[in-house]
C-alpha cells in the first residue's frame, strides 16, 4: 500500500496544526500508539513551525509545501520553505541553540525532530530557503 | 483547537492549569495571562498542570522557560504536572528537567512543593 500526499499552505501559523492533522490522517490505516502518534505530531509541529517563524519571519505571503509518503509501514515526510535559510545547519541542530531567545524560544526544535524520526536530513542555503526531510518507521500494534 | 487557561494563586505560588494545544498560535495568549497575574499577585513560585493537554510542542517549552527566567531571579521556582512521555523525552535529553523541577504524581505535588520550596 502506498498514500503520497502534497499540500501548500501559506505560512499562518494556523497552518501547523493543519499539517499535524493532515500528517495523522493519513497515518490513521496503521494501528499504532498514541505515543508514536504524538512524537510525530511533534515533530512535523517544530518543522512547520520553523518554516513560518523562522523561514519566513511571520511573512503570510510565504509558501510552504508539504509532502507526506506512506509505504507500508515507512512514513516520510518534507516541509519545505523557500525564505531566509540557514548560515551554519550544524549550529542551528545543536540543542538550546536559538536565534530568538528574546522571543522566548528553546532552541529544542532540530533536537526534538532528530529524536523522534530514524532519518533526518535539513537541506539550507542563505536566501534559498530550507527543506526539512524525515523518515520514520511505525510499528504496528 | 484553542487553548483554556486556569489560574489559581495562593500567596507567592500560582497554580496554571492548562487544556487545549499550546502550541505557537497560542503561547502568546498564555504568556499575557500569566505575565499579569504574576504581577498582580507577586508571585515567586509556578506549578503547571498539563494533563488536560491535548498537544504540546517546543514553543509551550519556551513559554515555560520564559516565565521560570521570571521568577528565578526572585528565587523562584517552576514545577510541571502532568507532562506527555514526548515531552519529558525532551526534557529529559536536553537536561531540562534539572532547571524546571517534574513532578511525575500528583499526588505527590504537596510534598515536593513544601519540600522545595
Ligand atoms: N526553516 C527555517 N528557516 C530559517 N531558519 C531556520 C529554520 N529552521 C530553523 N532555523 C534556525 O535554526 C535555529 C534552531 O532551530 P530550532 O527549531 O532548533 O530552535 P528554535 O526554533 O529557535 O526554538 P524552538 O524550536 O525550541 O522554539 C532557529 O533559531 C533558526 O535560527
Ligand atoms: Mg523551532
Amino acid at each position: 500500500m502506498k498514500n503520497e500526499v502534497q499540500v501548500t499552505f501559506p505560512a499562518l501559523i494556523e497552518n501547523a496544526s493543519l499539517a499535524r492533522l493532515m500528517v495523522m490522517g493519513v497515518l490513521t490505516p496503521l494501528d499504532v500508539d498514541t505515543q508514536q502518534l504524538t512524537e510525530i505530531k511533534t515533530v512535523v509541529s517544530e518543522a512547520m513551525t520553523n518554516a513560518i517563524i523562522h523561514g519566513y519571519e511571520g511573512n503570510p505571503h510565504g509558501l510552504i509545501e508539504l509532502k507526506i509518503e506512506l509505504e507500508d509501514d515507512r512514513l516520510a515526510v518534507m516541509i519545505k520553505d523557500n525564505g531566509v535559510g540557514i548560515d551554519d545547519v550544524e549550529q542551528a541542530k545543536q540543542p538550546l541553540f536559538t536565534t530568538k531567545e528574546e522571543e522566548e524560544r528553546s532552541g529544542l526544535g532540530f533536537m526534538i525532530m532528530e529524536s523522534f524520526t530514524d532519518e533526518f536530513h535539513v537541506d539550507s542555503a542563505p536566501g534559498v530557503g530550507t527543506t526539512v526531510t524525515f523518515e520514520r518507521k511505525m510499528v504496528s500494534k | 483547537m484553542s487553548i483554556g487557561i486556569n489560574v489559581q494563586t495562593q500567596g507567592e505560588i500560582m497554580f496554571v492549569t492548562l487544556t487545549g494545544e499550546l502550541d505557537q498560535m497560542t503561547t502568546d495568549q498564555v504568556k499575557l495571562r500569566l505575565m499579569t497575574a504574576m504581577l498582580a499577585h507577586g508571585i515567586k513560585h509556578i506549578v503547571f498542570n498539563l494533563k488536560g493537554l491535548a498537544f504540546m510542542d517546543s514553543s509551550g517549552i519556551g513559554m515555560m522557560l520564559g516565565r521560570y527566567n521570571q521568577v528565578k531571579a526572585l528565587g523562584g521556582k517552576v514545577f510541571i504536572i502532568g507532562m506527555n512521555p514526548t515531552i519529558s523525552k525532551v526534557f529529559h535529553l536536553s537536561g531540562l528537567h534539572q532547571v524546571m523541577t517534574v513532578i511525575d504524581d500528583e499526588k505527590q505535588m504537596m510534598r515536593v512543593l513544601e519540600e522545595a520550596i
